[in-house]
């Protein structure tokens, strides 16, 4: 059995996800980025070997993505998170039409046709607000563990309104609502939404259509995704491989290639599953 | 002796500076602002009563600028930070007709007409990079506080280049140059180069028409100043000293100057029954 891999390398967290080649998903690892990107993509490829118990030579093509996707070393190509995200989300909801993405340092959203194309997408590429930073930031100035955030924002009854755009703003504000009395949840749920508000704006440049998937490490947040739900007035598909998404779809085209390389080197058989496909309607 | 006061409540510091009637310098004192803009501003300027030998009651009239000027107990009135700077400059530099102020939250550029009015301007304050804070980030990337960014880069031989359009962004690159070797003084000259690409962008956008003058909290750094210069490839007009981070406060209380003159003069009294007329009025407005 040949396996695919695919490796996102994120600016916080770096994901691997191994699937076999009915495009099941065999075992998935994360690990944090930290400062050497090139260890995080192999620490996590090995985690993800392990948790299949499979060897490095059972995995037939590696394709890296994320903004370090040139530094995983083992890599076979690289594709673009956008075009990975789209295709994991398509996979895990085939009716997918848009993708929100929001990661550690961007946000994208991402307008995608039913076989995952990207149509169309907008993301912050020179500003980091409205990005999972400003939550980090939050967690680090009210002293919260990341995955507190959600559910402590949605406590709050009284949210107060960030009015600072920058996140390096933010922060202060943040101090001055505490200094001011606010109540911690409502400071968070303030900072939710202004990422949420900030996602809105990308989202109504591609256009929202129904089917929206949330991808990326921040979809993992129960306070984010009621917020976004309730700015959109639709259901966001989210599940729990939402976070592993981009790496899925680079496992997905890695799994292309290997399907690719073996129609190229065996053109016999290539040509009758051709002539297979092509007769099935008929 | 009859005093006023001028109290600029920044995003980072308050200054307050007591002037005499003749215009001069009796005290001036700064304090980091904190959360309580109202304990700061009051803190700081029972500190300058207290240098200039004066108490609460010789401070005829008290004009507050700065983003806390409405949390200043004790003004008389207040003015923007517009207003106070394009006073205070006039002090210093008459035929100033471009003024540039950069504060740790925002950064402002005015044309000025030959009465030193401001006739237009433009301001950065959403985005960190088009302010003093690009630089406090990139000293605390690189492990340093931010009084010592003048004396680390004083050091620098040549700017390394920095790219990203976001203070946030900004920290992979830093890390980045850090790890490949280059020197924090390059780095943080590199930060300096940026911010004041940045100043001449929003200097352009008012238009920008000699003698320029450049005050505020950031232009203490030397380089700062330096880079100024040569980007504008023309004379740029500091005021002494630490002096460029007081100027909003000088020109606040040049401005309560005016207005006790103006109060008493609507009064109908003369030179010699002033002070009696700006102790009622303090008193009155207190």
């Amino acid at each position: 059995m040949a396996y695919a891999a695919g490796i996102d390398v994120g600016s916080t967290q770096t994901k691997a996800v191994l699937i076999d080649e009915d495009q099941r998903i065999v075992s998935r690892a994360l690990v944090d980025t930290g400062a050497n990107v090139v260890t995080a993509a192999e620490k996590a490829f090995r985690a993800a070997l392990d948790g299949a118990s499979a060897s490095e030579e059972e995995v037939a093509f590696i394709v890296g993505t994320g903004y370090g996707r040139y530094r995983v070393t083992f890599g076979d190509a690289q594709v673009t998170e956008i075009s990975c995200h789209a295709r994991g989300a398509v996979l895990m909801f085939p009716a997918t039409q848009t993708v929100l993405d929001m990661g550690g340092q961007d946000t994208k959203a991402i307008h995608v046709d039913p076989r995952g194309e990207v149509l169309d997408f907008c993301m912050n590429d020179k500003c980091a607000a409205g990005t999972g930073r400003f939550l980090q930031a939050a967690a680090f100035a009210l002293d919260i563990p990341l995955g507190d955030l959600g559910p402590t924002a949605l406590r709050s009854k009284k949210p107060v309104q960030i009015t600072t755009t920058c996140i390096v703003f933010g922060k202060s504000e943040i101090l001055s609502w505490l200094a001011r009395g606010k109540k911690v949840e409502d400071i968070l749920m303030g900072v939710h939404r202004s990422i949420a508000v900030r996602s809105m704006g990308l989202l109504r440049r591609v256009g929202v259509e129904p089917q929206v998937t949330f991808t990326g490490g921040v979809s993992r947040n129960r306070g984010m995704v009621e917020v976004v739900q309730e700015m959109l007035g639709v259901t966001l598909n989210v599940s729990e491989e939402s976070q592993f998404m981009g790496a899925l779809g680079a496992a997905l085209f890695a799994l292309d290639h290997i399907r690719k390389s073996r129609t190229a080197t065996k053109p016999p058989v290539g040509k009758s599953l051709g002539a297979k496909e092509g007769t099935a309607p008929a | 002796m009859m005093f006023t006061g001028g109290v600029d409540v920044g995003s980072t510091y308050t200054k307050v500076v007591i002037l005499r009637e003749d215009g001069r310098i009796a005290a001036k004192t700064m304090v980091a602002t904190g959360f309580r803009l109202a304990e700061a501003a009051t803190c700081a300027f029972e500190d300058a009563i207290a240098a200039a030998g004066t108490s609460e009651h010789e401070v005829a009239y008290v004009v507050s600028t700065g983003l806390g000027r409405y949390q200043v107990p004790f003004r008389d009135t207040q003015v923007t930070e517009l207003t106070a700077n394009a006073r205070g400059v006039r002090h210093f530099f008459p035929s100033t007709r471009t003024l540039l102020d950069v504060g740790a939250q925002t950064m402002k550029s005015s044309r000025l007409d030959e009465r030193g009015k401001v006739k237009a301007f433009r301001l950065t304050d959403k985005c960190a990079a088009g302010t003093g804070a690009f630089l406090e980030t990139t000293a605390r990337y690189l492990g340093y506080e931010i009084d010592e960014i003048g004396p680390l880069t004083a050091t620098s031989k040549e700017p390394v280049a920095i790219f990203a359009a976001c203070a946030v962004f900004a920290e992979s690159e830093v890390i980045n140059h850090v790890s490949s070797g280059r020197a924090p003084a390059d780095i943080m000259h590199g930060a300096i180069v940026s911010l004041a690409d940045r100043s001449v962008q929003l200097m352009k956008r008012t238009g920008i028409e000699a003698e320029i003058t450049v005050v505020g909290g950031i232009m203490r750094f030397e380089t700062m100043v330096r880079v100024m210069r040569e980007e504008l490839k023309t004379a740029v007009n500091v005021p002494p000293g630490d002096l460029a981070q007081y100027t909003g406060a000088i020109g606040a209380a040049l401005l309560a100057q005016r207005r006790l003159e103006k109060r008493c003069g609507e009064a109908g009294m003369d030179g010699s029954s002033r002070a009696a007329c700006s102790g009622s009025a303090a008193g009155f407005s207190r």
